[in-house]
């Protein structure tokens, strides 16, 4: 066993890389659940978002245009589901892990051609002087576009959420879609956008698994992080910062424990899978104290006649 | 009237499948004029306000704005044009702030700071002092409406809707709300007033319009109507009013001693050492404005919140600890509020809903497999004996309107030959007919010698119905008082008066 072989300030830089898919899912599911809809299909998009990413970036030689069609492929997917629950009013539970699976089924199929493949790199970001500083440079400065582009949109989703009209409309629309649909709001629209950016979140992450944190196409790549994600939204009572936190706890156990394999630590390498899964819900199970801030009209199917 | 009218209805029309809402209505609202709307549940008052607020559209006829014509597509542009509606059930949204709320309903909010003072400064013009930043779901229920009410004025409406705006108000709170409307009257303001309370039209209005199964069978002048007049024209027939017989009371048949609950949620009210007991032949009517503890007393008479074996004594016999079912084999009958979710199941037919609670009492299922036979002839004599207009027992309970699922729940418990029956805003939204009707179950049930509770915020059924009153007030009861004895004021000032509110410096 050889602890000393693990790099702090490589740990921490891959822990963010290594958050950055579950983050960006999660931030998605967030605004799609502040909406009132559960859609459990995360884990479905990610996957199309996964392999749509990866065949655009090989194809176009782009990884940027990857995510592009990642985003694009998660979104047409997502339509599929607000198709299923906002209009022909489906149970959203049911559509849900339907998604999920029938998103597998698909990336499997479309990924036949793509396995052994390797993508086009993304480009660092290079600042001159923050990158060169001696921690904090490798750290915090010289990441890809996508990783800063999650942070900045987790910033963006709770201000908007906090300080904006549209925000306040779409927390109203997940509070009681009745009172909302009284005062002339389109619930409807309102949730379908909604589910759309949701979508488009979570391919995003997905290709972010198969274009830069692995990098190559395998089938069932994303693992359950968007079941994961799902999760961190509930434990994280709703609030963008504390999926952030979540995510960056699940991105660390993660890497840790990924070393500590390397390393050659005497626990059965089971274990140490599925450690990030355990501490990650255990932590956001203790932070969630406040339980009443669930949108009330979650899970919930809108009619205007009713 | 000299000037011409605010707004017009020629002719409108709006029919669903099955039945027409609104056959040919026609009236006028004139400028400055406070017009009620009367009429029973399902006479189409809902239907024809929100037609008017741009909710429905008509299938036919039309609508004059101030001589111009008035086709509001959706409630957006309604406001846009001056007319604002206060809801029957509030349009509110519980996680957010006061400001958020109102902020909602407008169409160009200011930032929400400056939101908040206008607020301050609209809610103490008008009497209806407001924290803009307390969170809805912590409001009182006249606190929540005075949300809604200053949502619409700030937007400065020339028609002003109000749908059963008074039915969860203490009298001191609808004083409040009455001179607030005199005020806006005086400043120009039309007000379209719906309610099932004839003295308070009486009151306030100028002049009434009353629909009968979609028709406009009449208008008055309410000053010079009786309100008895009124009823009938609304019914079209005679009235009954409740009788009561005159009778002795027997034994205690529940008692509550020293008992209290923590609050059950973060929006509930806890329950502090309440004492009561109730007769054999006796009603206890117990008022209050609602959010003081009415559902927490409910549930812990029901059953559903268990508390000490000894807090809940039933014909001396400790019934504390025991959940619902084995008390509705004793005889303890509750009728809770929430008809939808609480005290019927929406989406199951009358007959499931009728063995829901039916089961214990009227045997109808034999170890474990349903008599559904009994259970249909079941509902079948409820929707009979308490006049449901329904098409029949399999029809879901949510396809009832409100008055008649309302009969339903309370037709089953009382049918089931209660020896304690406990009911939650027993006429809550029901017509003046149907309310009487319920009442006078209540007292016969009574007369034969069950034990009745009725929790009400309608002080008016109480003082009709019971023989003793006691008030709720934040979890705390009163000491039950002789109905006969007390004056409105009097009651008012036992519920705690406006709640902590202050009455309006207009």
């Amino acid at each position: 066993m050889d602890l000393s072989a693990i790099n702090p300030v490589l740990l921490i830089a891959s822990l963010m890389v290594a958050a950055t898919p579950l983050l960006l899912a999660a931030i998605g599911e967030l605004v799609v659940e502040k909406s009132g809809v559960l859609n459990l299909g995360v884990e479905g998009m990610m996957i199309v978002g996964a392999i749509a990413g990866f065949a655009a970036a090989v194809e176009t030689g782009s990884p940027l245009m990857g995510f592009v069609a990642a985003a694009v492929a998660g979104a047409a997917l997502s339509l599929l589901f607000a198709g299923l629950t906002q209009l022909a009013l489906a149970n959203q539970v049911a559509s849900g892990l339907a998604l999920t699976l029938f998103g597998l089924g698909l990336s499997a199929l479309m990924g036949q051609r793509y396995v052994g493949v390797k993508p086009p790199q993304m480009a660092r970001v290079d600042l001159p002087l923050l990158s060169d500083l001696p921690i904090l440079g490798r750290i915090l400065f010289s990441h890809d576009v996508v990783l800063y582009f999650g942070i900045a949109l987790t910033a963006a989703v709770w201000a908007v959420l906090k300080f904006t009209r549209a925000g306040l409309i779409l927390r109203a629309v997940g509070e009681n879609h009745e009172a909302a649909h009284a005062l002339g709001y389109k619930v409807v629209k309102i949730r379908t956008l909604a589910i759309l950016f949701g979508g488009a979140c979570a391919g995003l992450g997905g290709a972010y698994i198969s274009l830069i944190r692995v990098p190559q196409w395998t089938e069932g790549m994303t693992a359950g992080i968007g079941w994961i994600a799902l999760a961190l939204v509930v434990f994280a009572s709703w609030k963008p910062w504390r999926a952030l936190l979540g995510a960056y706890l699940f991105g660390g156990v993660t890497v840790v424990q990924l070393n500590l394999q390397a390393a050659g630590v005497a626990i059965p390498v089971e274990y140490l899978a599925m450690s990030p899964y355990l501490i990650t819900i255990l932590v956001l199970v203790i932070l969630s104290a406040d339980k009443s801030s669930a949108p009330a009209s979650l899970g919930r199917s809108f009619h205007a006649s009713r | 009237m000299s000037t011409p009218p605010l707004l017009t209805l020629e002719g409108l029309t709006k029919a669903y499948p099955g039945v027409v809402a609104n056959d040919s209505v026609s009236f006028a609202i004139g400028e400055g004029e406070v017009h009620a709307l009367l009429g029973e549940n399902g006479a189409g008052k809902s239907t024809l306000v929100k037609m008017i607020y741009g909710l429905v559209k008509p299938d036919s006829g039309r609508m004059i704005l101030r001589g111009a014509p008035y086709e509001p597509a959706e409630p957006r542009q309604a406001r846009a044009d001056g007319i604002a509606m206060v809801f029957q059930h509030f349009s509110l949204f519980d996680a957010l702030n006061v400001a958020e709320n109102i902020a909602l309903g407008m169409e160009k909010p200011p930032a929400l700071r400056d939101l908040a003072a206008r607020i301050r400064e609209v809610s103490e013009a008008y009497g209806l002092p407001l924290d803009p930043f307390r969170t809805v779901g912590d409001l009182s229920a006249g606190e929540r409406q005075r949300v809604e009410i200053i949502r619409c004025l700030l937007q400065d409406p020339k028609l002003l809707i109000m749908d059963e705006p008074t039915s969860v108000l203490t009298p001191q709170e609808v004083e409040i709300l009455f001179e607030t409307l005199k005020k806006l009257k005086s400043e120009g303001t039309s007000i379209l007033y719906i309610s099932h309370k004839l003295e308070e039209i009486r009151t306030l209005c100028d002049h009434a319009t009353i629909l009968r199964l979609g028709k406009n069978v009449g208008e008055c002048t309410p000053a010079d109507t009786s309100a008895r007049d009124m009823a009938e024209l609304m019914v079209g027939t005679a009235l009954k009013t409740p009788e009561r017989s005159a009778k002795a009371f027997g034994e205690v048949a529940l008692d509550i001693t020293g008992l209290s609950v923590p609050a059950p949620s973060a929006f509930g009210t806890a329950l502090k050492n309440v004492h009561l007991a109730v007769r054999r032949g006796e009603i206890l009517g117990i008022g209050g404005v609602a959010g003081n503890g009415q559902d927490e007393l409910l549930s812990v008479m029901s059953g559903e919140v268990t508390c000490a074996r000894d807090a809940v004594k039933f014909d001396g016999k400790p019934i504390g600890h025991m959940g619902p079912t084995a008390r509705r084999g004793l005889g303890v009958l509750t009728a809770p509020e929430e008809r939808l979710g609480h005290a019927a199941a929406p989406d199951m037919s009358l007959t499931e809903n009728a063995l829901l609670t039916g089961s214990v009492r009227e045997g109808l299922d034999n170890k474990g497999f349903l008599k559904w036979g009994a259970t249909r002839s079941f509902a079948e004599r409820i929707i009979k004996g308490f006049d449901v207009r329904t098409p029949g027992p399999e029809n879901a309970a949510r396809s009832l309107s409100g008055g008649n699922l309302q009969k339903f729940v309370i037709g089953r418990e009382v049918l089931q030959r209660p020896e304690v029956l406990v009911v939650n805003q027993p006429t809550w939204g029901v017509d003046a007919a149907a309310a009487a009707a319920i009442r006078q179950a209540l007292l016969d049930l009574a007369a034969n010698g069950a034990a009745v509770i009725c929790i009400s915020q309608d002080l008016d059924e109480l003082m009709e119905i019971s023989d003793n009153f006691a008030a709720l007030n934040e979890g705390r009861l009163s000491a039950p008082r002789p109905t006969a004895e007390l004056t409105v004021d009097e009651i008012g000032l036992m519920m705690g008066g406006a709640h902590g509110m202050e009455v309006a410096h207009v």
